[in-house]
């Protein structure tokens, strides 16, 4: 009784069982690295849900710094809110608000913002980067681990009361 | 009972101990000199005997022993500057003046550790020229070319980790201006910056981050380096042996024993180098300014001096292409050199040939012109995202600069064929030369005449910095 050949041959099967299962242990292993080095969040800091206060500590047209939360309460004119994340879009400095300019002036770069974050100069890539806001009971929460970037302002980012 | 074993004649435990160390004794003659290094751990990184002429000052420089002379100092006062580091903030910069005011000899071996870093940057980045000039990487050289530019990698990443540690203004800025440009890779950046800096920004959890690698994986990953790279010196036979331009013939070899002749030009070399970083360190402290703080960017916020290049690069093109592209490629080339550069006629000779040195001058001149003037015009004249407001800014402020830059130098390589009949070896010796000289006026330009707001200003006229 003659047997044709098996294909793959015994030995082509355990080269590729080797190779699949070895990549595979590969794979697993540094997927267990990278997770391990997530970065972790601690409750009540930058990255969790922050308390920004009452809907009417921001008087209309007003823009207040949040130090912890790094960000900026923006509140329109029409009584809208945004929060506004401090940091620049082209290499990360903090944005200061200039209220005599009524503009975010960055020290390093010299980009500008106006008071919804959109770029007035460059080199700044894109509007400054907001955070989502939730208000409840007049509450105001921001999602500082919730990060929005946009490449214009939408009155859809605006938050009411 | 009364008979007496012979006790043999016993040399005092001071000869024994010595017995132990050097059975022959110190050597007399050069048979017993090769011996000793053939069989110690650490002499026998070289070979019984060298060549006269490869012991030559002004052929090496002597630049690939200071750089393993500096990692050593880097490493003792290290370890020893981690007994009093915290890495936690606020307390590591707490710990920086406890160090600098209360540790006896705490501000001096801080600033031996400071200033060997920096000076380490610039002996490596200078070893790389030399290798790079006598054509020391051609075959059978080039692993260790490779091994050699992938620990010049690991040394400024050794510096960047290292810079952060102060945990003052100066540090913190300097680490997100520079690990912000990370964001700029496409489709992972984000994530890969997220990752490093252990959170969306510069935090305690970066400090811990940067810590870790500095003072394990990186110096383990580079002392391992550094073992295979002084071992492949050997494999491949030792340095390039010094030629004269236009010497044909090989050069004539005259072998003397290393000891005493290699290892007390070492000895000597090593001692004058350590006096002088000694007094350099004793006089000149290394900086430090206020806690960082993180609502409060200084103006300037500049990255680290040997990625000033690079920020001026990010000054004139999206940052796609000058943080990402223009150094990939940048690091691409340097790998690659001895893959295409392989003329094993010139190897020893300084710069090739007659042409090739004319091509040298040629090329640093030309980079010398042309940098800042390009740096003006971009700075000043140019001004294609808003001449072109609707197009992309990758293209109007990325693509159309880079042909602007890439055609004169097309143009010039094209002119060294035409006019000077230039072979392969010397167009290469002529565009590294030309590229490496324009990073080295960018990374002056960016340290020295860049003021408040990045604008230009003449180094010294320069206002001073707000914090």
């Amino acid at each position: 009784m003659s047997e044709t050949p098996l294909e793959p041959s015994r030995r082509d099967f355990l080269k590729i069982a080797w190779a699949f299962f070895g990549g595979l242990a590969l794979i697993e292993t540094t997927g267990v690295f990278i997770a391990y080095l997530q970065p972790r969040l601690t409750e009540g800091e930058f990255g969790s849900i922050i308390n920004a206060g009452l809907v009417d500590d921001f008087p209309l047209n007003s823009v207040t710094h949040i130090s912890n939360g790094r960000f900026y309460i923006v509140r329109l004119g029409d009584g809208g809110f945004l929060a506004v994340y401090h940091r620049c879009t082209h290499l990360g400095c903090t944005v200061p608000w200039d209220p005599g300019a009524q503009k975010f002036i960055c020290p390093c770069h010299n980009s500008q913002f106006d008071q919804q974050g959109t770029v007035e100069n460059p080199p700044a890539p894109r509007p400054l980067d907001l955070f989502g806001v939730s208000i409840t009971d007049g509450q105001i929460n921001v999602d500082t681990g919730d990060l929005i970037e946009r490449q214009t302002f939408e009155t859809a980012q605006v938050v009411y009361p | 009972m009364t008979d007496e074993i012979p006790t043999p004649e016993q040399d005092s435990m001071l000869d024994r101990m010595r017995e132990r160390l050097i059975p022959d004794g110190l050597p007399v003659d050069d048979r017993g000199r090769m011996r000793l290094v053939v069989d110690s751990l650490i002499l026998h990184l070289h070979p019984t005997k060298v060549p006269v002429t490869a012991m030559n000052w002004t052929h090496s420089w002597g630049l690939g022993g200071l750089s393993a002379l500096l990692m050593a100092v880097l490493g003792l006062t290290g370890v020893v500057l981690q007994n009093n580091y915290t890495p936690a903030a606020p307390q590591a910069y707490l710990d920086i003046l406890e160090i600098n005011s209360n540790v006896w000899f705490g501000e001096l071996v801080r600033n031996l550790h400071h200033w060997s870093a920096n000076l380490l940057i610039v002996v490596a980045v200078l070893h790389l020229i030399r290798v790079f000039a006598t054509g020391a990487y051609r075959p059978p050289r080039e692993l260790n070319w490779l091994v050699g530019v992938a620990m010049l990698l690991l040394v400024v990443a050794a510096n960047f980790t290292g810079y952060l540690l102060p945990w003052d203004q100066l540090a913190f800025w300097a680490i997100t201006v520079g690990t912000s440009i990370i964001n700029y890779v496409p489709l992972i950046g984000n994530w890969m910056g997220k990752l490093i800096l252990g959170g969306p920004e510069v935090g305690a959890n970066t400090l811990l981050n940067f810590y870790s690698m500095h003072i394990s994986l990186i110096p383990l990953m580079i002392f391992g380096l550094m073992m295979y790279h002084f071992w492949r010196v050997r494999k491949d036979g030792g340095l390039t042996l010094p030629k004269k331009l236009d010497q044909v013939d090989e050069p004539k070899v005259e072998r003397v024993t290393t000891i005493p002749h290699l290892v007390r030009r070492e000895l000597v070399f090593a001692i004058g180098a350590f006096s002088l970083l000694l007094i350099f360190a004793m006089l000149v402290p290394a900086p430090l300014e206020g806690i960082a703080n993180p609502d409060i960017s200084p103006n300037p916020a500049k990255a680290p001096w040997y990625f000033m290049g690079l920020q001026e690069l990010l000054l004139h093109f999206h940052p796609l292409v000058g943080a990402i592209i223009l150094p990939g490629l940048a690091i691409l080339g340097i790998f690659l050199l001895p893959f295409f550069d392989i003329n094993l006629n010139s190897v020893g000779i300084y710069f090739r040939s007659h042409r090739g040195r004319s091509l040298t001058l040629l090329g640093i001149g030309m980079a010398l012109i042309l940098t800042p003037l390009w740096v003006l015009l971009d700075e000043f004249v140019l001004h294609w995202s808003l001449w072109l407001p609707t197009w992309d800014t990758l293209l109007s402020n990325g693509l159309i600069p880079l042909a602007i830059v890439l055609v004169p130098i097309i143009l010039l390589d094209e002119w060294t064929v035409r006019s000077f009949h230039a072979d392969t070896e010397e167009r290469v010796l002529f565009i590294s030369t030309f590229l490496f000289t324009a990073f080295v006026v960018l990374t002056i330009i960016g340290i020295f005449f860049r003021g408040p707001g990045m604008a230009l200003y003449w180094a010294w006229n320069m206002p001073a910095a707000t914090h």
